[in-house]
């Protein structure tokens, strides 16, 4: 017997870009990202913006790109600084690639209300 | 060492076969695949090639003792076997740089490719690559905009883009065309397409399409926070009736137009693709006309061929098939030429069908675009061949979903997400594809019954065109 379904309705959804379609990450999925990002040589770089403006080009920058930053442990916790500081806030890490000037990775950890 | 007019006709490869001769670097280098008729020598054949396709007339001039004709003829300087073929073979031929016109594509493959290809010493005819030397490739303008300029103006990044091609392709009115527009940028993707065969017809002008289109381009932008693109087709009749289009798709603040490059022809894509870089538009190319040209496999163009002359006529995205999808395409053939439309050097590497190194200097690359019959369960696989660097558009497979445009968006949009995350996770994506794509289903009913939908779906026919290897 053929596959047979009704008529779902599908809602819209906003989001964020890369990832915006799955769940929410644990912290492992997370951390083998940062670990992908760190193992292309790519430069960490961690980013804010408060909601209403999450379309801009330009989203803060938290400090500055770190770069050549191979330790996890330290992205992670400035990625948590950054939350911290700015709770309401969207926050994204960067995979950012000097050669190419563009952005190898890039996805929302925190998003803000 | 002037010589003496010597009327009649004479062997071709006295003046034009020079096994001796070491290519220059400013020399244009070319690969053809040649079949002579019955009894021709191959270097009669291979040299009436390099004569044909240069300075040469079946017979000797008068006027040729006018001009130095050794410094600007095409000489063939080696011949090959073709791998597991008795009856072909490949000639290698350079050309002088002065032969051909400062950026002019279109010069290059009138002499190349002009009536050599008629030529009746010859059975069959193809040209398998052309070296583009550094000083011509400095001469043209290449992409508008290339691959890292698209990204950031799009906000696209660590992840292939995502499109599909409206359908029906022909036959909705502008109001209902946009609304299948709006449907599948809504739910998720990057970029929707105009069909080739979308002009200016009778039942939808180009005015009406572009204004319907932008709306829905606006409101699934403001609804969903992701910027989202249409290739508006302005391919037309007349160069005139093209600028007229894209200045219109301009004032609307349209990010990106469409031109078919082979039928429009390279002098009117070269033309536009320099409007866009003036005007800051990207440039979607598709290819149609191109499997007249490039499928036989020993008569003709190669792809790679006419993907190098795109590169160097200019256009931000180039159809280059699937490998999986229901159109021709082996795959070690298909990851060769999208090198050469992305890469800044590409060694020659015959398993890829690469004839010679080539390199791109500083000319902006081109994103490979993957359309035709592919679906959900081929992402896997699609994102292994492609790479980030690539738009995967799915028609059939966005629209045929139960539940609509959207839904089918949006399954598409989880399935590479779920893919990408999986592979930068170090997981082996072609292998692992059914648990990665079941486990991503479990958090999207769209995707789970899109799953569903296409399980049994597959386009397993051998290819026509292979690479030349030993069976």
């Amino acid at each position: 017997m053929p596959f047979q379904s009704t008529v779902g309705d599908y809602q819209t959804v906003a989001t964020l870009e890369t990832f915006g379609f799955l769940p929410p990450m644990t912290q492992d999925e997370i951390y083998d990202q940062i670990a992908y990002i760190i193992a292309q040589g790519w430069s960490p770089l961690v980013e804010h913006v408060h909601p209403s403006n999450s379309m801009a080009t330009y989203w803060s920058y938290w400090k500055l790109p770190f770069f050549g930053e191979k330790d996890l442990n330290v992205v992670v916790s400035e990625l948590e600084a950054c939350h911290r500081a700015y709770p309401d806030h969207h926050v994204r890490i960067v995979g950012y690639d000097a050669y190419t000037q563009s952005q190898g990775s890039c996805f929302v950890v925190f998003e803000g209300r | 060492m002037s010589k003496k007019y010597d009327a009649g006709v004479k062997e071709y490869r006295d003046t034009y076969w020079t096994p001796d001769y070491v290519p220059l670097d400013t020399d244009l280098l070319a690969c053809f695949k040649c079949t002579g008729q019955e009894g021709v020598p191959k270097e009669e054949v291979a040299a009436a090639v390099a004569a044909e396709s240069s300075t040469g007339t079946w017979s000797t001039v008068w006027s040729e003792l006018l001009t130095d004709l050794d410094f600007y003829k095409g000489r063939c300087y080696r011949i090959e076997d073709v791998p597991g073929d008795k009856e072909s073979f490949y000639a290698f031929i350079a050309y002088p740089l002065d032969l051909f016109e400062e950026g002019s594509i279109t010069n290059v493959l009138t002499s190349l490719v002009g009536n050599v290809f008629g030529f009746k010493a010859l059975r069959h005819l193809r040209l398998e690559d052309i070296r583009f030397p550094m000083a011509f490739i400095k001469s043209c303008y290449g992409p508008p905009n290339g691959i890292q300029v698209e990204r950031d103006r799009m906000n696209k990044y660590g992840r292939p883009l995502l499109g599909c091609t409206i359908k029906p392709k022909l036959g909705l009115s502008g109001k209902n065309y946009g609304r299948v527009v709006y449907e599948c940028l809504r739910g998720g993707l990057d970029f929707t397409k105009d069909d080739e065969n979308i002009n200016s017809q009778p039942f939808q002008r180009w005015q009406n399409r572009f204004e319907f289109v932008a709306e829905a381009i606006k409101l699934s932008e403001q609804e969903t926070g992701e910027r989202k693109g249409h290739y508006l087709n302005v391919t037309a009749n007349t160069p005139e009736e093209m600028y007229e289009r894209a200045e219109f798709a301009k004032e609307l603040g349209m990010p990106i137009i469409m031109h078919d490059f082979i039928t429009g022809g390279f002098t009117a894509n070269t033309g536009l693709s320099k409007w866009c870089r003036k005007n800051g538009m990207l440039l979607h190319i598709h290819r149609a006309m191109h499997a007249v040209i490039d499928r036989h496999p020993k008569h003709g163009i190669h792809f790679r061929v006419l993907a190098k002359c795109l590169r160097l006529s200019g256009g931000d995205q180039l159809h280059t098939g699937t490998v999986v999808g229901k159109l021709e395409g082996d795959r070690q053939t298909t990851l060769g030429y999208i090198d050469q439309l992305r890469e800044s050097f590409v060694p020659e590497d015959r398993s890829r069908g690469n004839f010679f190194d080539q390199d791109w200097g500083s000319m902006p690359g081109v994103f490979a675009v993957a359309s035709g019959g592919i679906h959900v369960w081929h992402m896997p696989a699609l994102v292994a061949i492609f790479g980030d660097d690539s738009v995967l558009q799915f028609g059939g497979g966005t629209h045929g979903h139960p539940w609509g445009s959207a839904a089918g968006a949006a399954a598409n949009r989880v399935a590479l997400e779920a893919c990408v995350k999986a592979r930068n996770a170090g997981r082996e994506i072609e292998k692992e594809s059914r648990d990665i794509l079941m486990e991503a289903g479990k958090h999207s009913p769209e995707l789970a019954i899109a799953l569903e939908t296409w399980k049994e779906i597959k386009f397993e026919f051998d290819t026509v065109d292979k690479l030349d290897v030993q069976n």
